[in-house]
């Protein structure tokens, strides 16, 4: 009993981690006022990246950090164009998630002979370090070290929008960016900056796929998480703390498919999987209610406009 | 000078620009990468136009994106993201195979019937979000994701049904013949059909060897339908004033609430009859257990920008991005670069298509350059 307890608990945090970069990566975004659907794309991106980076150099913590850069690179085209040129922001986001997978892919086949996946490379290390706990019952919980990263992430983030001047400021532009702006703001640069760090934790959520639950980045290494991110960030109400816990139910859930999976359970494996979205709707409509965004999310800030 | 201030104001402008410098970009891509830009286009439009055949497939893939580009554009233009396309789209498959599997009836019955199950089947998904989302604001994106999930085990679990399962493969048993919609299943395959057909090589080509069906005058008829019901009725002008200001079409007595349901209902009708459609016009007439999405909605949702939102661009859109992926294998199989190129391109027309609204800014500058030469 207590060693499946355990494994579920291993594993929930195992498939939550990359949503919960996934999901931080849009509560910065949004909190800033800029909608990013690109959540998707830029994961593909970092997961590519950081596979192949690891691949090359053997070494995972360098890609790692290089798929934070892939992340916030293709994050500037988002930045660009939602808030320099003010374009529409999901129209842009759609188009990051076409975008961007095609250059991984292109990029992919490019350096690995045709194939739409790189080989195996090295993985970040488990936290306790390889094997460390192995033989007692507690060896499920030494899991991946991006689930401590993800934590602290989400750690920082809270504390960044909620007790610093900085996170004031990104609050307020996400809010109300006229009055912002009367306040000597920079509004632009404000959200810039947030959709920058944005795409940098995607990167580093796709990279939490390819380096520690899977070894190499094929076509379905990302496939939908970023939107599950998506609708976490909006089941969180837009708060890191809210985002997070909303992970570890979808994380829950998927590791209840896994764990309940091989048992005699009487319930067809197909309506377990679908389970977590029922789950996830059901709680909306009883507990969570109206959603509340950031009020000028998703709305260019034209200077002088009211 | 006017006459380019002129053209750069209509609409199409930003759509035939965006387009354009798409595939300036592709040919950017594909030289920095080392192949011949001219000779990988070439095999491109070869592969898409080339043979009866492969324009006849590019018609046929581009049956269900033209309804669910379709689909997005209406939604968007009422104020809705709907995102849940693609789930939208497995729930028509899944009722249109159900229905067609049960019954058989002659096919003047049977297929409208099977066609409707799907439609039905797409409507109710689109009105759960509605319905969500008027009744407890819920965001439509979060539960239209959801949707998408749900619809995809939906269709896992009906795969594995008894009833329905097909022994030995991953798939249902296919609808009954009397519910296809191909043009002239039984004839074109018949002694006397491939005869009479054996004269005509390009006729032959297009009826034998592709799926070639009646999917593509309803989609193009949809299509129409939606941007008149828009443009020209009250109820499309209700939801276009519920698009563009919540507060004052409920200011103005509309039932906003009521509104929502109505589109996100219509909007997955026209989901659920491109999946129907799909189930009746193709082979192999059934469905399968899917790993992943098969992006026939969310591909609606890049033809829907593509588009402009406008719901008559997107039989031209879908067209094309059904033009493009058909004929980007080709760049493949002739020039050895990654197919990929296509998303590419794909991906930074619709980039563009987000910046749409700097043409008509250039349009003004040009014109207040030209004046300023007058006055000089």
């Amino acid at each position: 009993m207590l060693n499946s307890l355990l494994l579920l608990i291993g594993i929930t945090l195992m498939y939550s981690t990359p949503l919960v970069f996934g999901s931080l990566s849009g509560v910065i975004s949004e909190r800033s006022g800029v909608v990013n659907i690109g959540i998707e794309g830029m994961m593909v991106v970092g997961a590519f990246t950081a596979s192949a980076v690891s691949y090359f150099t053997g070494n995972p913590w360098l890609g790692f950090l290089m798929a934070g850069i892939a992340g916030a690179a293709i994050a500037l085209l988002h930045a660009g164009a939602s808030v320099t040129f003010h374009a529409d922001q999901t129209v842009s986001g759609v188009a990051i998630n076409l975008l961007a997978p095609g250059i991984a892919l292109f990029f992919c086949r490019r350096l690995f002979d045709n194939a739409a996946m790189t080989p195996v490379c090295t993985t970040l290390p488990k936290l306790f370090g390889e094997g460390a706990l192995n033989g007692t019952p507690y060896a499920s919980l030494n899991v991946d070290v991006t689930v401590a990263l993800g934590f602290a992430a989400a750690l920082i983030m809270w504390f960044v929008l909620y007790k610093t001047k900085w996170g004031l400021r990104i609050r307020a532009v996400g809010e109300h960016p006229a009055a912002a702006d009367t306040l000597g703001i920079n509004v632009e640069r404000t959200r810039f900056i947030c959709v920058l760090i944005s795409g940098m934790l995607a990167g580093f959520g796709g990279a939490s796929v390819t380096l520690a639950i899977v070894s190499q980045f094929t076509q379905t290494a990302i496939s939908g998480q970023g939107f599950i991110a998506l609708a976490a960030v909006i089941f969180g109400k837009w708060k890191p703390h809210g985002a997070y816990g909303a992970c570890l139910l979808f994380g829950l859930a998927q590791a209840l498919t896994v764990v309940l999976g091989g048992g005699s359970i009487a319930i067809p494996s197909q309506l377990m999987a679908m389970l977590p979205y029922v789950l996830t709707i059901i709680v909306l409509v009883l507990f969570v209610g109206r959603s509340a965004a950031p009020k000028a999310d998703g709305v260019p800030y034209l200077k002088g406009s009211r | 000078m006017k006459t380019i201030v002129k053209l750069l104001r209509k609409p199409i402008a930003a759509s035939i620009l965006a387009i354009v410098v798409g595939f300036i970009i592709a040919a950017i891509v594909l030289a920095a990468a080392g192949y011949a830009p001219g000779p990988s286009f070439a095999a491109m439009f070869n592969g898409m136009i080339g043979r009866p055949k492969y324009i006849s497939n590019v018609i046929i893939k581009a049956t269900p994106i033209i309804l669910t580009g379709t689909a997005v554009a209406f939604a968007f233009k009422t104020g809705l993201f709907n995102i849940g396309a693609e789930g939208q789209y497995i729930l028509g498959t899944i009722c249109a195979v159900i229905v067609g599997v049960t019954f058989n009836l002659p096919p003047l019955l049977q297929i409208p019937l099977v066609i409707l199950a799907g439609t039905l089947g797409g409507a109710l998904g689109g009105a759960a979000v509605g319905w969500l989302k008027a009744r407890f604001g819920i965001n439509e994106v979060i539960t239209s994701i959801m949707f998408n999930w749900i619809s995809l085990y939906l269709c896992n679990f009906v795969v594995n049904t008894q009833t329905f399962h097909q022994p030995e493969s991953t798939s249902t048993f296919p609808v009954n013949p009397s519910s296809y919609t191909m043009i002239l299943p039984q004839w074109k395959l018949s002694e006397e059909g491939l005869n009479a057909l054996s004269g005509t090589p390009w006729l032959y080509e297009v009826l034998v060897k592709t799926d070639v069906n009646i999917g593509i005058l309803i989609a193009v008829a949809a299509a129409i339908l939606i941007a008149v019901l828009l443009k020209r009725t009250k109820i499309g002008y209700e939801m276009r004033a519920v698009g563009l200001n919540r507060e004052a079409a409920q200011f103005a007595g509309i039932n906003v609430n009521r509104n929502i349901v109505t589109c996100m209902l219509i909007s997955g009708a026209l989901c659920g009859l491109a999946g129907a459609l799909s189930v009746t016009g193709l082979e192999p007439h059934n469905i399968s257990t899917l790993a992943a999405f098969e992006n026939n909605g969310f591909n609606g949702l890049s033809v829907a920008f593509i588009a402009g939102s406008s719901p008559i661009g997107c039989i031209f859109a879908g067209l094309l991005f059904s033009g493009l992926i058909y004929g980007g294998q080709s760049v493949q199989q002739v020039m050895g670069a990654p197919s990929d190129i296509i998303n590419i391109m794909i991906g930074t027309i619709v980039f563009l298509m987000a910046l749409s609204q700097i043409v008509p800014m250039i349009a003004d500058r040009l014109e207040r350059k030209s004046k300023g030469a007058e006055n000089a």
